[in-house]
């Protein structure tokens, strides 16, 4: 039922209107969609242009330099006169470095995920949170002075042969620089798990540790496995820590306790010296990039598969 | 308003009842809302008793006070006391950890909320927070816990399959087969049946009747046909006071107060 038009009521208004097409109004809709779509596209298209640019000059790499030696050599001296062009020793310093980080963030962050989002005061969440990400929020090159200047030291009158530089000082604060990242995620998700789970569990007579561990953990797996892969990607793509404080050698070796370049440190290091365009050593500088951008590429394409295949179903 | 059955005339209406549970001027304030007013009823064992009454009139928190769910959110306060038999202990007391009380008295809820886990790892969950180890232990007591809630042909051969797998109703008897599991003294149903189909709706009825032979059931329901064809007792609320409480027959057909009439007839509610 509509209310009764009475002539008053359509004489108060201007002119009816047509009901035409109208340019105008269509034209002005069209330019903004234009406008957004420029926008959106822009991102789209520098994402793009950056993977082109790194696999066209990598392409002018391996014309030099056989994929065979680059994934098998253990020796990375581009610079010297004996060259040698093999990638293996900054993976490894990247898979340590990043491996110690983990160490420390996983399970601190998970912790901190734990306590945070089940047992925490609604009072201490609200102080501990902000905290926490502002902690995210100091400078990566901050960080990296404190690894070199504090947490060396202090390892070092534990380990007395620890070097100035090394691995495992560097993954150590890497780890921490992390912990809010993976924690927030963490949390995110085990706070997304409904109340009715947890009723369900604490009505079983289960505690809230048992609860959280038995069922908020594995129903918040696909956004805990998540946070974990991003902490990955943020450890292995990490520059600053690790090039103040690991070293800038490239060393093949798995143990921490040693100094050795990851490949962004030794990106950083190369792109800051004088090399001449086209050289064979400013090339490396591409093949490291791509190495580094299909491993976090890989992560996240795993991450990516985690949160689609568990998706929760409450 | 109190009513006057049973807790003045125990024996009146039900010779043969023998109390579960006794609640004494129980009340509950979510801060300061007082949700549930000077209530007064006893808990005949191995019954089914329903609550029935218009919503938000206290029924699910009056249910909840038996296992004191209401400890999990901060700003809930209890007065009174539910005494538990045999003990004769108030469970509403400080002493007594709440975990210890959800240990005698289970919970069903209203939407089925089965864990993460296998079939056979959500029936045995009750058992393993409770630190049981032994294999037999835990498959004896799922495999009799399913018979119990009428499950177990249907996943005797799929126990290791992920719960989220059943259907609503089946998930529903799997969380009362979780439930059983334990050997719960009380078992409470928030409105079972509400997120289920007809049939579905159906076979929890009819094993909710089967099941009072083993345990004393407290059932809330908004379904008052359910009430009258489920329950031995029924108690009806209004507006956190408990208006009846009577043999289940006598609420239908002769209740005893106008207000629990109107709404019964459906003049109300």
């Amino acid at each position: 039922m509509h209310p009764p038009v009475t002539a008053q009521s359509a004489d108060a208004h201007s002119r009816p209107r047509s009901l035409g097409y109208s340019y105008r109004r269509h034209l002005g809709e069209r330019f903004i969609e234009g406008l957004l779509f420029l926008m959106a596209f822009i991102s789209v298209a520098i994402t793009l242009a950056i993977v082109a640019m790194l696999v066209k000059e990598s392409v002018v790499f391996f014309e030099q330099v056989p994929l065979w030696d680059f994934l098998t050599d253990t020796q990375w001296t581009p610079l010297f006169d004996d060259a040698h062009y093999g990638i293996l020793p900054l993976i490894s310093g990247t898979v340590v470095s990043s491996a110690v980080a983990l160490l420390v963030a996983i399970p601190l962050g998970t912790i901190t995920a734990i306590y945070l989002s089940e047992f925490a005061p609604f009072a201490v969440r609200e102080v501990a949170k902000p905290f926490l990400e502002l902690l995210g929020g100091v400078p990566t090159v901050v960080y990296g002075y404190f690894a070199l200047l504090f947490v060396t030291p202090l390892l070092q009158k534990i380990f007395p042969e620890l070097p100035g530089f090394s691995l495992l000082s560097a993954g150590l604060v890497m780890g921490i620089m992390i912990i809010p990242y993976v924690s927030s995620m963490a949390e995110d998700a085990m706070r997304a798990v409904p109340m009715h789970l947890r009723e369900g569990s604490y009505a079983m007579g289960a505690t809230r540790f048992q609860t959280a561990i038995r069922v908020i953990m594995p129903a918040a797996f696909s956004g805990i496995a998540a946070a974990y892969i991003l902490g990955i990607s943020r450890a292995v793509g990490e520059t600053m820590v690790v090039a103040i404080a690991a070293g800038m050698q490239p060393n093949l070796t798995w143990n921490p306790m040693e100094p050795a370049a990851t490949i962004t440190a030794y990106i950083v290091q190369v792109s800051l010296g004088d090399l001449p365009h086209g050289s064979i050593g400013y090339q490396t500088i591409f093949a490291a990039g791509l190495t580094l951008l299909l491993l976090t590429l890989t992560f996240n394409i795993i991450g990516h598969l985690l949160r689609k295949r568990y998706r929760e179903v409450y | 308003m109190v009513s006057d059955f049973p807790a003045d005339n125990p024996r009146a209406d039900a010779p043969d009842a023998r109390y579960k549970s006794e609640v004494r001027n129980l009340s509950f304030y979510y801060g300061a809302f007082s949700a549930l007013k000077n209530i007064n009823m006893m808990l005949p064992e191995k019954r089914v008793t329903a609550l029935i009454g218009p919503s938000g009139c206290g029924k699910s928190t009056f249910l909840r006070c038996f296992n004191r769910m209401h400890d999990l959110y901060p700003g809930n306060r209890y007065v009174g006391e539910i005494i538990l038999h045999p003990d004769d202990v108030n469970i509403l007391s400080r002493d007594v950890d709440p975990i210890e009380v959800r240990m005698r008295i289970s919970m069903v809820f209203q939407k089925p909320n089965p864990f993460p886990k296998s079939i056979y790892e959500n029936v045995a969950y009750g058992l393993r927070v409770r630190g049981v180890r032994q294999r037999a232990k835990l498959d004896e007591k799922v495999e009799e816990a399913l018979r119990d809630a009428a499950l177990w042909d249907e996943v005797k051969d799929r126990l290791n399959q992920l719960a989220y797998n059943l259907s609503g109703g089946q998930q529903q008897r799997l969380c009362i087969a979780r439930a059983l599991a334990t050997d719960p003294e009380i078992l409470l149903f928030d409105e079972p049946t509400s997120a289920l189909d007809p049939i579905a709706t159906a076979s929890i009825e009819e094993l909710i009747t089967d099941l009072k032979d083993k345990v004393t059931i407290l059932i809330v329901t908004h379904n008052m046909q359910q009430a009258a064809r489920v329950s031995d007792f029924t108690a009806y609320m209004y507006l956190g006071e408990l208006i009846e409480f009577d043999v289940t027959d006598t609420i239908f057909i002769k209740p005893k107060h106008k207000q629990t009439e109107d709404y019964i007839t459906g003049r109300f509610g």
